[in-house]
Parts: C-alpha cells; sequence; structure tokens
C-alpha cells in the first residue's frame, strides 16, 4: 500500500478551496439569474375584475390579464348541452365540463392556445369552439382540446364572482 | 509553415514585432497556400465575413436611434424609417442583410455537404460554423422581435413557448425568459441587449473558424490531401482576394436589388401592424431561412417531439463528420452520394415551401413526408453509403488532372487517360 494514495492534507485544502469556490461562484451568480424573472411590478398586476352585464348568451369577450388574454363566454344552451355531452374517454385531456364552468352558462379561460401561445379565434374549428390559427388546434365549446397539436385544454384561471355582474380573475 | 519565419524589412517593423508579431500574422494571412483550383463556390466565407461586418455596422447605427420600449418600439422604427436621415436605407439594408447572410451560409454549408469539407481533419471547423450558425439564427429571431409589430411578438410568443415543452421545469423556463407571464416590454428590453451581444460572440466564433481552417488549409473541389506550400497552391493575396472581390461585388448586386427594388418582399406586412397581445395574425410564418425548421415542427402532432424534432434536425448537422462513413470527400467522385446530396437539397426546398403553407391536408401530408426522409439522410443513407459505394478513381493532385491534357475535373475520373500523358 503506497502512501501516495491517500489523501493527504494538500488533496484536502484543494477540495475545499474548490467546494468554497463553487458556493460562491453560484451565489454570485443567482442574484444575475434570477433578475430575469417576473419583477415585483408584473406580480403587483395579478388580479383583474370585469364588468360583464352587458354580454348576451353567445357573446364572449377578451380581457387582458397578466399581459394574456382571457376569454369570458356567456353560453347558449346548445353550446352547453354539446360540452356537457361529450365522452370524456374520447378527449385528450379528459375534464369535465361540470369541472372547468361551475356556471354552466359562464366559460372563463385563458385565450393562449396550450401549444405554442397564440391566441385561438371563437367560434371557430370542427367543434364550433375555438380554433387557433398557428398550428391548427380545434377546442370545443368547453375550450378542450379535441384534434391538433396542443397537449392539454385551454386554462381555466382562477376566478370568482364578486356580484352577479363581474368577475374577478387572479 | 514557412511564415514562421517572417522578418520584417524595416528596422521599426522589427522591433514591433518582437514585441506584438502582428506582422507575422499578416504575412500568414496573405501568403496563406490555398488549393489553386477553389471554384466560385469557396467565395462564400469571404462573403459572408462581409455581411457579418455589413450587419455589426448598420445595426450600430441603428441603435443609435431605436428605442427598446413596448410602448415606444413600433414608433421608433417608422421614426427611422421616415425622419432619420438615410435611415430607410440603413434599416433596410439591416434587414434585407439578415437575408442575404442566411442565403451566403446556406450556399457555404450546401458546398461544404457537397464537397465533404467536414471531413477529418476539418471537424472542428465545421462544428464552429454550426455553432455561428446557431447564434445566427437567435440574433436573427430576437432581430425580427425588435419592431414589435404583430410578426415580433407573436413570433417571440411561439418561439419562446418551444421551452415550454420542456417537462417539469418547461412553464418556469418560459416565465423566466419572458420576465413577466406573456411576451412584454422585459421581453423586449432583454432581447434587445442579446441582439445586440451575439454579433460580437459570432465575431469571435469566426475568428476561431478561420483559425481552425488555417490548420489544415482549405479543402478544395477534388477533395484531396495536398501539400502546401506547392505547386498546387497559390497564395490567398492576391488571387484568392481578387476572386473573392469579384464574386463579392456579384452578390452585392443581388443584395442591392432587394434593397432598392423590393425592400419588403421579404418581410411580411403583418409587422407594420403594431403588436396586440389580443389578437394573432391568421398566417403565423417566420423568416424564410427557418422554413424548413419550421416545417419540421409542424409536421409532428405532438408539442414535445415536435419540439424535439425541430432542435434534432439542426444539432444532427454537429454529428454529420461522424454520420458520414466514407473516407472520399467530394462528390465529384462519388456517384451515388451525389445523387442523394441533389436529393437532400430538393427535400430541404420542400420543407421550406410547406414550411410557409397551412399546417393541414395535402401539406401536412407533404411534411411529414419531407422530415422523415431529412432524418433518413443523415441516419440511414450516410452511414451506409460510406460501406457501399464504388468510388471513382481519385487523382494523385490537383495538377495532374491539369496536366492530363484537361482542366475539366472530369477527366480525374478517368485514370488510364492520365497515366498515358503524364
Amino acid at each position: 500500500m503506497s502512501d501516495e494514495k491517500k489523501p493527504n492534507r494538500r488533496d484536502f485544502i484543494f477540495t475545499a478551496t474548490a467546494a468554497v469556490g463553487a458556493v460562491g461562484a453560484g451565489a454570485a451568480a443567482w442574484p444575475l439569474i434570477d433578475q430575469m424573472n417576473p419583477d415585483a411590478s408584473v406580480k403587483a398586476l395579478a388580479s383583474t375584475e370585469v364588468d360583464v352585464s352587458s354580454l348576451q348568451p353567445g357573446q364572449s369577450v377578451t380581457v387582458l390579464w397578466r399581459g394574456k388574454p382571457v376569454f369570458i363566454k356567456r353560453r347558449t344552451e346548445n353550446e352547453i348541452n354539446e360540452a356537457r355531452n361529450v365522452n370524456i374517454s374520447d378527449l385528450k385531456h379528459p375534464e369535465k365540463d361540470e369541472d372547468r364552468a361551475k356556471n354552466p352558462e359562464w366559460l372563463v379561460m385563458l385565450g393562449v392556445c396550450t401549444h405554442l401561445g397564440c391566441v385561438p379565434l371563437g367560434d371557430k374549428g370542427e367543434y364550433g369552439g375555438w380554433f387557433c390559427p398557428c398550428h391548427g388546434s380545434h377546442y370545443d365549446t368547453s375550450g378542450r382540446i379535441r384534434k391538433g397539436p396542443a397537449p392539454t385544454n385551454l386554462e381555466v384561471p382562477k376566478y370568482e364572482f364578486v356580484n352577479s355582474n363581474t368577475i374577478k380573475i387572479g | 509553415m514557412s511564415d514562421h519565419n517572417y522578418t520584417p524589412s524595416s528596422k521599426f517593423g522589427k522591433w514591433f514585432n518582437d514585441r506584438l508579431p502582428l506582422l507575422t500574422l499578416a504575412n500568414h494571412l496573405t501568403d496563406y497556400p490555398t488549393p489553386k483550383n477553389l471554384n466560385y463556390w469557396w467565395t462564400f466565407g469571404g462573403i459572408l465575413t462581409f455581411c457579418l461586418i455589413t450587419q455589426i455596422i448598420t445595426g450600430l447605427v441603428l441603435a443609435m436611434h431605436y428605442i427598446a420600449h413596448a410602448d415606444l418600439a413600433f414608433s421608433s422604427v417608422e421614426h427611422i424609417m421616415r425622419d432619420v436621415n438615410y435611415g430607410w436605407l440603413i434599416r433596410y439594408i439591416h434587414a434585407n442583410g439578415a437575408s442575404m447572410f442566411f442565403l451566403a451560409v446556406y450556399i457555404h454549408i450546401f458546398r461544404s455537404l457537397f464537397y465533404g469539407s467536414y471531413k477529418a481533419p476539418r471537424e472542428i471547423i465545421w462544428i464552429l460554423g454550426i455553432m455561428i450558425y446557431l447564434l445566427m439564427m437567435a440574433a436573427a429571431f430576437m432581430g425580427y422581435v425588435l419592431p414589435w409589430g404583430q410578426m415580433s411578438f407573436w413570433g417571440a410568443t411561439v418561439i419562446t413557448n418551444l421551452f415550454s415543452a420542456i417537462p417539469l421545469v418547461g412553464e418556469s423556463i418560459t416565465t423566466w425568459l419572458w420576465g413577466g407571464y406573456s411576451v412584454d416590454n422585459p421581453t423586449l428590453t432583454r432581447f434587445f441587449t442579446l441582439h445586440y451581444l451575439i454579433p460580437f460572440l459570432i465575431l469571435g466564433l469566426v475568428v476561431l473558424h478561420i483559425w481552425a481552417l488555417h490548420v489544415p488549409g482549405n479543402n478544395n473541389p477534388v477533395g484531396i490531401d495536398i501539400q502546401k506550400p506547392s505547386k498546387d497552391t497559390v497564395p490567398f493575396h492576391p488571387y484568392i482576394v481578387i476572386k473573392d472581390l469579384f464574386a463579392l461585388l456579384l452578390f452585392m448586386i443581388v443584395f442591392a436589388f432587394f434593397v432598392f427594388y423590393s425592400p419588403n418582399i421579404l418581410g411580411h406586412a403583418d409587422n407594420y401592424i403594431e403588436a396586440n397581445p389580443l389578437v394573432t395574425p391568421a398566417h403565423i410564418v417566420p423568416e424564410w431561412y427557418l422554413l424548413p425548421f419550421y416545417a419540421i415542427l409542424r409536421s409532428i402532432p405532438d408539442k414535445l417531439l415536435g419540439v424535439v424534432a425541430m432542435l434534432s434536425a439542426i444539432f444532427i448537422l454537429a454529428a454529420l463528420p461522424w454520420l458520414d462513413t466514407s473516407k472520399v470527400r467530394s462528390a465529384v467522385f462519388r456517384p451515388l452520394y451525389k445523387q442523394f446530396y441533389w436529393i437532400l437539397v430538393i427535400d430541404v426546398l420542400i420543407l421550406g415551401y410547406v414550411g410557409a403553407m397551412p399546417a393541414e391536408g395535402l401539406y401536412l401530408l407533404i411534411a411529414r413526408v419531407a422530415t422523415a426522409y431529412y432524418f433518413l439522410h443523415f441516419l440511414l443513407i450516410l452511414p451506409i453509403l460510406g460501406k457501399i459505394e464504388k468510388t471513382t478513381p481519385l487523382p494523385l493532385s490537383i495538377t495532374s488532372p491539369v496536366l492530363g491534357g484537361s482542366a475539366d475535373l472530369a477527366m480525374a475520373k478517368n485514370t488510364d487517360v492520365r497515366k498515358e500523358k503524364l
């Protein structure tokens, strides 16, 4: 057994120095990386209130929330029935319409295609819901993905009815 | 190399060169022995250097007038177009210059593919080139975002969303890239910063690219190793310099045609509409030079796999020196490879065409077939071809087919004729 293979004092000092150096470099790099994350002013704009009293059944309004469009759709009877009578097992991303729209008349969701972030067009596509012009994703009247490259349904943000006429998103 | 023994003639030159051997470098660059059979496909290195410098100079000037802010960017670009002295000219040169840059780089890359310039001992030159190409795409993409038109905004949205396909951390990475919950002012300011930085990174890589080139020296149309310097070479200056300049002049005519006669033909009308986060244009199409990759992305009906396929299509090029198993470089002596080469060229052109078309019906089918063939070419055809192809005989030197009675390279194939004449 040779003595050279045993770690000696110098090896210990090298390893310890490198370890402390790596931690220091990481600590110095973190502020430079984290500065790119959303800043305080961006985070502060996290909720928005919308007056929906003027919407008739079949109409929808698009509002901006956190820089993203939010679709608020007052659905017709037909659209609700269509959304609720779908066989859940046929869906790419199975979600019940009842879970997506607590109040069946009102559908609130992000107008951001879950494929690559385009804004889908309303009342278009093969399922009577939304159609994304960028890469051809079709969504149904519940905003669920039915055909095309998008992996998931249109996202339902956190929202609540402040009163019967006002929706608070965020 | 011969230039290592260089001594400046003047006393001051010698004094200076002993302290900083810039004159030795200059001497190396002028005397650099170059194969004498280089054709015009070899002039695109010089043309690309010109493109890079043009982009840096015009970009520097544009940055003096441009304002990187979501509320002001669009109008500051119009200000450049209408108010700044010669602003229209400088911006059109910069915008079309990007297209010219890619035109030249594609010719440069396909020249490499035809003549096997990526093969040993030039793998590092090739990989540095692929890195430059990647940085060019990044710079072009971010530059296209800066005018803050509809295509800028939605192009940025689509491309940054590619990162959201990464499992688990995708969403956080996308938010980090944006500096918010969507493409907005923080995204614009960081893109401007990076767009300014990348050309200088490219410049650094270009220096390494040329340095790596000067170690083995240029490949050539016959693709054989040559002695340098020898009767097979000529000094870079004046022979190659003049040839490069003449080719550059022809290239500049094409460049000037776009700048002066159809400055917007390569752009999209939608980008003259200010960015609107509520409305996506009916047709989102990237710039022409990214279309083949865009077609690959869209041909796969799965988000993550689509992104993986698109990135693989680029990175597979870096592995090319090892995927191509043939020892013969030039396609001139590879009768089968030559045909597959042209099929690949057509395949990439088809991908570019369907990338500009809507992703549905027949176009989608064509895109899928062309995507499959693209990967087939690199992963299956090239490795097998190198093993089974019967290549035609290589000449012993660049000079021998010429002295053999004809300057035609085809003569090099005929060994009997060469032996007779020699």
